[in-house]
């Protein structure tokens, strides 16, 4: 099976749809990112992030009272919609880094838990919450108790047990206990189960995650991040000066009269025109991310670097085989030269794009929330880095080569492109 | 030709078996399977669950000790010299003023300080006649911060050591700014960890006065008629109630300033069950034979008396001296066995030499661990059947057969049960991990037998590459996240790129009319740079993203690169070797299945 046997579309002549489409969504990028900015995570912002599980729909607005009675009027709660799964019945509370320092962040953390449990269930008093209790807490517990008879040295029999229930609350049932009955499907006998509630109630919740960020680390990171695309992005650089070096313009020979600077861009247009389409899909994706209020985190800056790396692959690989075809084909035209290049490997490009895209779609819509950001980033990055080497970065070339013929003295082909459409 | 490629497929079946050995051992059972697997790959804690802290030594309070303990033997020294001055004080943690030194002898002073502090700068104090600030020299400064860096770190990772997780980690980390990361996998309540690493500061055994606690420190120095005896202090106590069990929070302790025992003369405490109160605990401690010396007279003028063992500036326990203690004795108080054994904890790890401040801190659960385990592991394999899927029917000539490649899904279908089974469930596997573990194999060996073509090919490279990459994981203990495998469905993909350049190549050739031996080699000479070219750009700024971040960011980084490393193994030196086996055993005439 072969999709494109022999293309032979004119790319260079369809060049302005393509800088059309990047112009309209770098311009709505533009808009979202001067009128909402971006969305940082904590990881940038700082501040205190409570992820809460509820064995059914979170109950939004006595959480809101309860935050609010223990003064936090300010968090934030949002509802976690996943796309892969409807229900996922979780609420991340947020708070911002007030500038209270470090403490503040603590006790932040704290606070949010006291409202939790005040609202929602602090059960009975002297009880402990199930859904909150480590394995080590609960082996302890079931010593003690001995429901088992397994008298004054049960090895670790406890513990093994104690494994097993954590286990299946946090496997099967996703962390939340909202009945100590429902345990008995762990295979635990009914006595364990009675010995359990003497000491523990389930509330119908469960903390699952906790990010505290303080506003020290928050700089350092957005520092850190700032430091390794530079670092990733220069070195990217270094490497394509050095793989393209020769295959700058130079058969244009253009005389020595010529303004050495555009000698110089000559020697490195391809390097640059791949860069430059670089920024161009990382800029677009940011306002897309802006647009469409995704999280800045960490990790979505991890994926803003692959695509980069991705986005020079598929320049590089065209821009090879045009400095393969300028070899061979001598006679024709630089624009038809970019043009034949981009269909030969216009079957490459495709595929492997699709099958990328494929990929990283499946991890956006099946990955899960903590992911969620990050395969966004992939999924827009990934189209856009594959147009914008033929759309973007090859244009650039042409146009440039164009320019420079039309200009200072050239010799043999170059100066046919006045007679002929590029 | 036939020699060189049976050493090359010898090689590659080397290959294979050292990646499965690396992955899953040598199991003697199917619960050995799982079991060798979990342990070969490292989990990250956002797949585990756990607690991941940065936090940071206060140095500071190391210099100020040091700045204090100059500034005592400054006055004592001075005195002893004779050199006269209005008013020596500590003016902030690195300076010290002497106000109104006798002019005359001034340069005695000089001379002295120089000789006797020389990591002190003098200089004249401004607005002063004759004053000085004694300032502490900054490569000083530099090494008490070393110092207590490494002391922090030590203590701290015994502390988090006896806590028994497995594989948890204390370093420094980033440039310079006395920052520590502690990585505890398994470890979901990080009030327990904090506890056990905070809670060691000074430790002290002193004697009590009054033998008594107060429930407020008004009332403490109101006994005491308003004012405190000299040379003893004030101390809080922590919970509970007094006399042999945890003070509560609201008993206040008038005790010895000096310590008769500080860590430092500490040996050894262990945590055992208590005989005169069984089904409690007590701690036993010994001591250095020196402070043993000066324990020993000490209890015996005291007995009946209590002494207290402060942690921290907290009174941890007041207990009555029951005997003349020499260098053994033991701490008893009801103690529950997690109580005994922190206490011993915190007794044994020394001391901390400087407070520390939390910067950072995350908790994974261990249910979000789980689910994303289960997100990740599902995404991977339904890309896995994309891609594969894709590429059978794309390459595989006129002799694809759709229903192959149907069973080929479901048994892929079956294996992604059965890798979530060894990951996640305890207990007996199911059916699934049954079907899929005999019938993966047994699809691939008969596609492998009865169906050639050059998408099984690339089929082949890719799971060789998977295989190789997780191998590769277990053998460097890389850890793997969440981003991490995210990393591996991104190798899934780009991994299949380098096939698809060959392959294009060679059916370019073939258009033109090649010879199938010179057509792929000419696809695999012509496609190989270009192939460089892509994978060093993504390794560059992978590398990056590995040398720069931590954790996930950390793990996705290492999963990429080590699976486009694999890749340049798998693509173009095994699809090679099987493009030549299958040429050498394709009669002449035959076209090539591409």
């Amino acid at each position: 099976m072969e999709f494109f046997k022999q293309a032979n579309i004119d790319w260079m002549g369809k060049t302005k749809y393509f800088v059309a489409l990047s112009l309209s969504l770098l311009v709505i990028g533009w808009i979202s990112w001067a009128r909402k900015g971006l969305y940082y995570g904590i990881d940038f912002k700082g501040g205190t992030l409570v992820s809460v599980r509820f064995a059914g729909p979170p109950p939004v607005d006595k959480i809101r009272q309860g935050l609010v009675q223990q003064g936090l009027g300010n968090s934030v709660i949002q509802q976690i919609n996943d796309i892969g799964n409807a229900n996922t019945n979780e609420v991340v509370i947020g708070l911002e880094e007030a500038g209270g320092g470090e403490e503040a962040l603590d006790a932040g953390k704290t606070t949010i838990l006291n409202a939790l449990h005040s609202t929602l269930g602090a059960g009975e008093p002297g009880k402990q919450d199930f859904n909150s209790v480590t394995v080590q807490a609960l082996a302890e517990q079931l010593a003690r108790k001995d429901p088992l008879n397994l008298g004054t040295n049960p090895g670790d029999k406890y513990t093994q047990l104690a494994k097993q229930l954590t286990d299946y609350r946090d496997h099967e049932l996703r962390g939340v206990v909202s009945d100590l009955g429902q345990l008995q499907s762990a295979g635990v006998s009914p006595a364990v189960i009675s010995a359990l509630r003497d000491t523990y109630f389930a509330s119908n919740f469960a903390v699952i995650n906790v990010e505290i960020v303080g506003p020290k680390v928050g700089a350092q990171l957005r520092k850190q991040a700032i430091v390794v695309t530079l670092y990733a992005l220069g070195g990217m650089l270094i490497y394509i000066a050095l793989r393209f070096s020769g295959g700058g313009l130079l058969h244009l020979s253009v005389s020595s009269g010529s303004f050495f600077l555009w000698r110089w861009i000559d020697f490195v247009i391809f390097g640059a025109a791949a860069v430059l389409a670089v920024f161009h899909d990382v800029l677009i994706t940011l306002g897309l991310f802006s647009l469409l209020h995704f999280e800045i985190s960490l990790t979505v800056i991890a994926a803003l670097l692959t695509l980069v790396g991705y986005s020079m692959n598929d320049t590089i690989v065209i821009f090879d085989r045009i400095r393969e075809n300028l070899r061979l084909m001598r006679r024709e035209s630089f624009a038809s030269i970019v043009n034949r290049s981009i269909n030969q490997t216009l079957s490459r490009t495709i595929l492997t794009s699709g099958l990328t895209f494929v990929t990283v779609l499946v991890l956006f819509l099946m990955g899960g929330q903590v992911l969620r950001s990050f395969s966004f980033a992939l999924v827009v990055g990934i189209m856009v880095g594959t147009y914008s080497s033929f759309g973007i970065a090859a244009p650039l070339v042409v146009a440039w080569s164009h320019w420079r013929s039309q200009g200072g003295a050239a010799t043999g082909t170059a100066a046919g492109d006045k007679g002929r459409r590029g | 030709m036939v020699a060189n490629l049976r050493w090359k497929i010898v090689s590659i079946v080397v290959v294979v078996v050292i990646s499965v050995y690396g992955i899953i051992g040598f199991p003697t059972s199917w619960a050995g399977v799982k079991k060798n697997f979990v342990d070969r790959i490292k989990l990250g804690l956002d797949l585990q669950g756990g607690t991941h802290l940065i936090l940071q030594v206060q140095t500071q309070e190391a210099v100020s000790l040091e700045t204090d303990q100059v500034l005592d033997h400054l006055r004592t020294d001075l005195r002893d010299k004779g050199i006269r001055y209005d008013e020596i004080r500590k003016l902030n943690d690195t300076q010290i003023l002497v106000h109104n030194l006798a002019t005359d002898q001034a340069s005695v002073f000089r001379d002295f300080v120089s000789e006797n502090f020389p990591e002190w700068d003098i200089a004249p104090a401004p607005n002063e006649t004759s004053g000085y600030v004694l300032t502490i020299k900054p490569s000083a400064v530099a090494l008490i911060d070393q110092q207590t860096m490494d002391q922090s770190v030590e203590t701290i990772n015994r502390r988090i050591d006896a806590l028994g997780l497995t594989e948890p980690t204390v370093a420094p980390y980033g440039r310079g700014d006395n920052e520590i990361i502690v990585e505890l996998p398994g470890e979901s309540d990080p009030n327990h960890a904090k506890d056990v690493i905070q809670a060691g500061g000074q430790l002290e055994l002193t004697k009590v006065e009054g033998d008594r606690a107060y429930s407020s420190e008004a009332e403490a120095l109101a006994a005491l008629g308003g004012v405190l005896p000299a040379g003893s202090e004030l101390v809080p106590g922590t919970s509970g109630t007094s006399n042999g069990a945890q003070p509560s929070a609201e008993s206040w302790y008038v005790v010895d300033r000096t310590p008769i025992v500080t860590g430092r003369d500490l040996r050894h405490a262990t945590a055992q069950p208590s005989t005169e109160n069984p089904g409690t605990f007590e701690v036993a401690f010994t001591l250095s034979t020196d402070a043993a010396r000066r324990f020993g007279p000490f209890t015996e003028q005291n007995i009946n008396h209590e002494m207290a063992t402060i942690l921290d500036h907290k009174v941890i326990i007041a207990a009555t001296i029951i005997n003349r203690i020499e260098d053994s004795g033991r701490i008893t108080g009801g103690f529950g066995e997690q109580r005994a054994n922190d206490l011993a904890l915190e007794l044994n790890a020394g001391a901390l030499p400087a407070s520390i401040k939390y910067l950072e801190e995350r908790t994974v659960g261990p249910s979000l661990g789980a689910d994303s385990i289960r997100h990740g592991v599902w995404a991977a394999f339904l890309s896995l059947l994309a891609v594969i899927f894709f590429m059978l029917v794309y390459y595989c000539g006129p002799r694809a057969k759709p229903i192959v490649v149907i069973v080929n899904g479901v048994v892929l279908f079956l294996a992604a049960e059965l890798f979530q089974t060894v990951l996640t469930l305890p207990g007996v596997p199911s059916v699934t991990y049954w079907l899929g573990l005999l019938g993966l194999p047994a699809v691939l060996l008969f596609m492998l037998v009865y169906y050639r073509g050059a998408g099984l090919n690339a089929v082949l490279a890719l799971v060789l590459n998977l295989v190789i990459l997780l191998a590769a994981l277990g053998y460097f203990e890389a850890v793997l996240t969440l981003p991490g495998i995210a990393g591996v469905i991104l190798t899934i993909g780009m991994g299949v790129d380098s096939n698809v350049l060959i392959f294009e190549r060679i059916r370019e050739e073939l258009r033109a009319a090649k010879a199938p031996v010179s057509a792929v080699d000419l696809g695999f000479k012509r496609a190989f740079l270009t192939i460089i070219d892509t994978h060093v750009t993504t390794v560059v700024s992978a590398l990056f993203l590995g040398v720069f971040g931590t954790g996930p960011v950390r793990g996705f980084a290492v999963t990429l690169i080590i699976g486009l490393l694999a890749n340049l193994f798998t693509s173009v030196y095994v699809s090679r070797v099987i493009f030549d086996w299958h040429l050498a055993k394709m009669p002449r005439q035959a076209e090539l299945s591409i």
